[in-house]
């Protein structure tokens, strides 16, 4: 099989639930050039080595002739004109994921103020009774059930309820914002399946769903700029910090950024722990044993099935060489984090779940300075929710592995984890 | 005495002995035990404490936050090892293999790991230093002490010599709202270690705290009152501070005394060891069973012209120890090479500084990445075009990018960034202090190619103003001596 | 239980600041700062800290993995 042809299968949705046979293939060239000049990297220390190195940019508008979507793509119909009114009013300055320092490390540096340490250090741990609350409030609902869904019953309410909270979003509004994201996601296709006629209609479908998130979070951004209020949106629009405030557009793209980041990837991550310690007999007695080896399993986790299976905006800005390739400056890079993460040079025996793993250096949520914004948050949330499941749920088994998975390849999770179970504990 | 044996004899029920029992000694037990060694261990430490760390005796104990005797190490797992905490050794006799005790006991053993680390630099003058509220920092026993003094709420506190522990504490003393005055023999604090350059930026971010930073400046006395407590420093500018805490944060003198006599390369620098940290003799030549680790310990180093290193740094005490500890025990075709990359932090003033190579053996410098205006930055240090070490001020996510270069000696100036450059970033000199200012000492030193060298022995008891008069005209030279004179 | 941080590792990703904010706080945007002996009540958010540290800069003494984990271990050994 050539790179190419691994890349290919990797991306298809029909080897989402499993693509790391063909990571193993694209592995054997762990830093290969593949269709359209890409140049996917899925070696552990290559990665590590590229994403320390400030010759490649986050930032897309460093890629030589990249069409403007909104502009170029007939697909996107009478949507492109609103489209590129909103990029033209909102959409000048990137989200922080794609963009580099000095402006990357400001706008992180603004918002963490109200998330995160020094600055906020209480907003992440004071969310944990919030977080307990609901994972028993969601497990006392299935209480007379035999059979549930991890991932709608167990999974899903937790997060969003929570980035709500922080963001200081209205949470009766989570079934619109729910459809819209879930529309985005599934049209933000990069393997052979965008190109099918369905996933011509997915993509028109993300589209039109892009526009109404969109204008649903400026409206929320403009509605504290007129308005103080409880939540992260409200504190960036009125910020007095060293740095100053983040324009308006900035604002908006990083709360969406924030926003859909904030609950997708944590579902997934909540619902792979049930799946693979399921999958491994024995893991979740040994952990209602061991209290304390959760943080660990649940780590383990999130190197087998990556929170961000891959980062696909990268791009050489030199001609830079790496373990006897060149990559050329102007080439896309993506970083396959779900395959590094199971690099055998790395990590021995690389998909055993294994917890007494002495090497334990994921790159599950990225790494360097663009490492997942939200990973306190999640984990704070993940391991809420797995003590929780492993203390009330009883007798769980698996109804069909692999479970069916959603589109995205991204952000790469079960559609539905169909569990049998004995009962629940009080 | 023991008879000599083979590694698989040794490993299985042989003796070994470390002296010292701190990070390094710790360490290198528990590597030993990993590597299989079942036989007799015994640590043996001048200290009563259990293993501890030191860098948190610097910054979160005098704050205030965590207790002095609340650093104590981990254990990484169980070595079952005879310790003998709260007694020096005295001596090395290699003939009878057997290390004295300063309680008269004798300990012989087939292998013997020597990591006596360093001890604080007293203020020379012996009456001044015996002053109440005159304090080091090395121990946790240090550490107590100077924390309960700045806890007193003292009228002012004098920091003398402005190297990684002196910053550290003088950025504390601003924490906790006390007045700090901090003298500095160099031009700039850290000059010793990053230059006068990053030493400029430093010196920026403590007068910003609010810091009285003097430089060019050493104390000249110490004045006590009636109860013996100090409360007054003159400083050679003719100037009085009235004060009632003092810290000399003079850099560090090595723990070799104990081998005096022994016939090993031990002296100002350390115990010369080669680069699998086997111990040498004075005349350069190889010990089979002596090895060295941590603080103490200088070796050859491949990235710096195979001079010998010198590296008072936690992360030199871990590996070390680990290198030491498997050739202790290994077969002779086993043998590890100690290949440290040395690397360092420093919290201070909220920053965080870290460094990677050694950037001292640069002569250059430049500004790679960020901006050294906001003090959060990038720097490479440069020697004869290639790239030898590097700094970051809040910039250690991009640290790894020099050390590979470092470890390939790459050319200097580095591969250029292509984002977030700094607004100067031409090649400059990095602007080291020459040697012989003692307070500006950096805590990694390259100690010349002579692996028997005992030169530069400290001399405390010459007279100040010669010191002062040896600085100043070193400091005129503004050029460094990378051998030292033998 | 007994911690330490190897902080030439730590790239000050304060990950685990969050998860054990009453044993491990930043000084600045990068510095860490913790405490070495923190109580027992803190042991499971430390062990979540610990175990969130994206370059392993945490680390746990081996007793304060619980007595069964030693058990296990000392078991382990013994097989070996």
């Amino acid at each position: 099989m050539t790179p190419e042809q691994a890349f290919t299968e990797a991306m298809k949705f029909e080897n989402r639930p499993n693509p790391y046979p063909f990571f193993d293939e694209l592995r054997k060239t762990p830093v290969a050039r593949v269709t359209n000049g890409i140049y996917v990297v899925t070696g552990y220390k290559e990665i590590l080595a590229l994403i320390h190195d400030p010759r490649i940019s986050a930032d897309l508008r460093n890629r030589p002739n990249r069409p403007n979507r909104a502009q170029t793509d007939p697909s996107n119909g009478d949507g492109a004109e609103i489209e590129a009114e909103l990029l033209e009013k909102y959409g000048k300055d990137p989200m922080m994921i794609i963009a580099d320092p000095p402006d990357h490390d400001r706008a992180r540096r603004q918002a963490m103020r109200h998330f995160g340490p020094p600055h906020s250090p209480d907003v992440i741990p004071n969310m944990e009774p919030a977080c307990v609350r609901i994972v028993n409030d969601m497990l006392d609902k299935t209480k007379d059930k035999k059979r549930m869904d991890v991932v709608d019953d167990y999974a899903y309410p937790l997060p969003v309820t929570v980035i709500c909270r922080i963001m200081g979003v209205p949470l009766k509004d989570e079934p619109q914002f729910h459809a819209w994201i879930a529309d985005m996601m599934a049209g933000a296709e990069l393997g052979p399946d965008a190109a099918t006629e369905e996933g011509k209609r997915r993509k028109e479908k993300a589209s039109a769903s892009r526009i109404g998130f969109r204008k649903y979070i400026i409206q929320l951004v403009e509605n504290a700029e007129k308005k103080p209020s409880e939540g992260m949106i409200s504190k960036l629009a009125h910020d007095d910090g060293p740095d100053g405030r983040m324009s308006p557009s900035e604002i908006a793209n990083n709360v969406a950024l924030i926003f859909i980041a904030g609950h997708d990837s944590t579902v997934n991550l909540i619902s792979h722990c049930v799946l693979t310690f399921l999958r491994n007999p024995g893991t979740i007695d040994l952990l209602r044993r061991r209290r304390d080896l959760i943080p660990r399993a649940i780590e383990e986790v999130l190197r087998l099935e990556s929170s961000v299976n891959f980062w696909p905006t990268w791009t050489a800005l030199a001609d830079i060489e790496i373990n006897g390739t060149t990559i050329p400056s102007g080439s896309p890079i993506f970083f396959m984090y779900g395959a590094a993460n199971r690099d055998p040079r790395k990590f021995r025996d690389p998909n055993k779940f294994d917890l007494e793993r002495e090497e334990k250096e994921s790159l599950g949520w990225g790494a360097g300075i663009h490492v997942c914004f939200g990973g306190q948050l999640a984990r704070l949330e993940v391991n809420t929710a797995v003590e929780a499941f492993l203390r009330r749920v009883e007798n769980p088994k698996l109804v069909i592995d692999p479970p069916p998975y959603r589109r995205n390849a991204l952000f790469r999770g079960p559609l539905h984890v169909l569990i049998d179970v004995d009962g629940v504990r009080d | 005495m023991s008879t000599p044996k083979n590694e698989n004899a040794i490993k299985k029920n042989g003796r070994i002995v470390i002296v010292g029992a701190s990070l390094a000694g710790l360490r290198a037990a528990e590597a030993l035990r990993n590597e299989g060694f079942t036989g007799h261990l015994t640590i043996i430490g001048d200290e009563p404490h259990d293993p501890y760390d030191r860098p948190p005796l610097s910054k979160q104990v005098q704050k205030g936050w965590v207790r002095a005797d609340h650093t104590k190490l981990p254990r990484l797992r169980e070595i079952n090892a005879e310790w003998k905490l709260g007694v020096a050794a005295t001596s090395l006799d290699r003939a009878k293999r057997v290390v004295r005790l300063a309680n008269g006991e004798q300990i012989g053993g087939d292998r013997l790991l020597i990591a006596t680390g360093v001890r604080a630099r007293q203020w020379p003058n012996r009456e001044e230093a015996a002053l109440k509220g005159v304090f080091t920092l090395r121990t946790c026993d240090d550490a107590a002490h100077l924390q309960a003094a700045l806890a007193a709420n003292p009228r002012r506190v004098l920091v003398i010599g402005a190297g990684f522990i002196g910053s550290e504490v003088a950025s504390v003393c601003r924490t906790l709202g006390l007045k700090v005055t901090v003298a500095e023999r160099a031009a700039a604090p850290l000059a010793g270690a990053l230059g006068n350059v990053i030493g400029a930026i430093a010196a920026e971010m403590q007068r910003d705290a609010g810091v009285d930073l003097r430089t060019g400046v050493s104390v000249s006395a110490l004045e006590g009152d009636a109860k013996g407590h100090v409360r007054r420093a003159h400083l050679s500018d003719g100037s009085t501070l009235d004060i009632d805490v003092v810290l000399a944060s003079l850099g560090s003198i090595r723990n070799v005394e104990w081998l005096d006599g022994s016939g090993l390369a031990a002296g100002f620098w350390g115990v010369a060891c080669d680069a699998g940290c086997r111990a040498f003799d004075i005349h350069g030549v190889v010990t089979d069973h002596i090895f060295v680790a941590g603080d103490v310990a200088r070796s050859p180093h491949v990235l710096y012209e195979y001079q010998f290193l010198s590296t008072e740094f936690w992360g030199n005490a871990v590996l070390g120890a680990q290198i030491a500890a498997h050739n202790m025990v290994c077969a002779e075709t086993d043998r590890r090479p100690y290949l440290l990359v040395p690397s360092n932090w420093s919290g201070q003033f909220g920053v965080n500084i870290k460094t990677i190579g050694v950037p001292a053996f640069g002569d250059e410098l430049i500004f790679t990445q960020g901006s050294p205006k906001h003090r959060r930055f990038a720097a490479a240090y440069g020697r004869r075009g290639r790239i030898v070490g590097a700094v970051t001020f809040d910039h250690g996510k991009w640290l790894q990018f020099y050390k590979a270069q470092i470890m390939r000696s790459g050319p200097f100036p580095p591969l250029q960034a292509e984002f977030d450059l700094p607004a100067d970033m031409r090649v400059i000199p990095a602007d080291f202090p020459a040697r012989g200012v003692p307070t500006a000492a950096p805590d990694v030193v390259l100690t010349g190619h002579d692996p028997s060298e005992r030169v530069a022995e400290y001399r405390p008891r010459t007279a100040r103003a010669e010191i002062r008069k040896a600085a100043t005209a070193a400091n005129k030279e503004q050029k460094k001596q990378w051998r030292v004179a033998s | 239980m007994r911690i330490v941080v190897d902080l030439n590792r730590c790239l000050g990703y304060a990950q685990c600041v969050p998860l054990a904010p009453k044993t491990i706080k930043l000084s600045g945007e990068e510095a860490l700062e913790y405490d070495p002996n923190p109580d027992d009540s803190q042991r499971q958010q430390v062990l979540r800290a610990a175990a969130s540290c994206p370059v392993q800069a945490i680390i746990v003494d081996h007793l304060d993995a619980g007595p069964e984990v030693q058990r296990e271990h000392s078991e382990k050994r013994k097989r070996h």
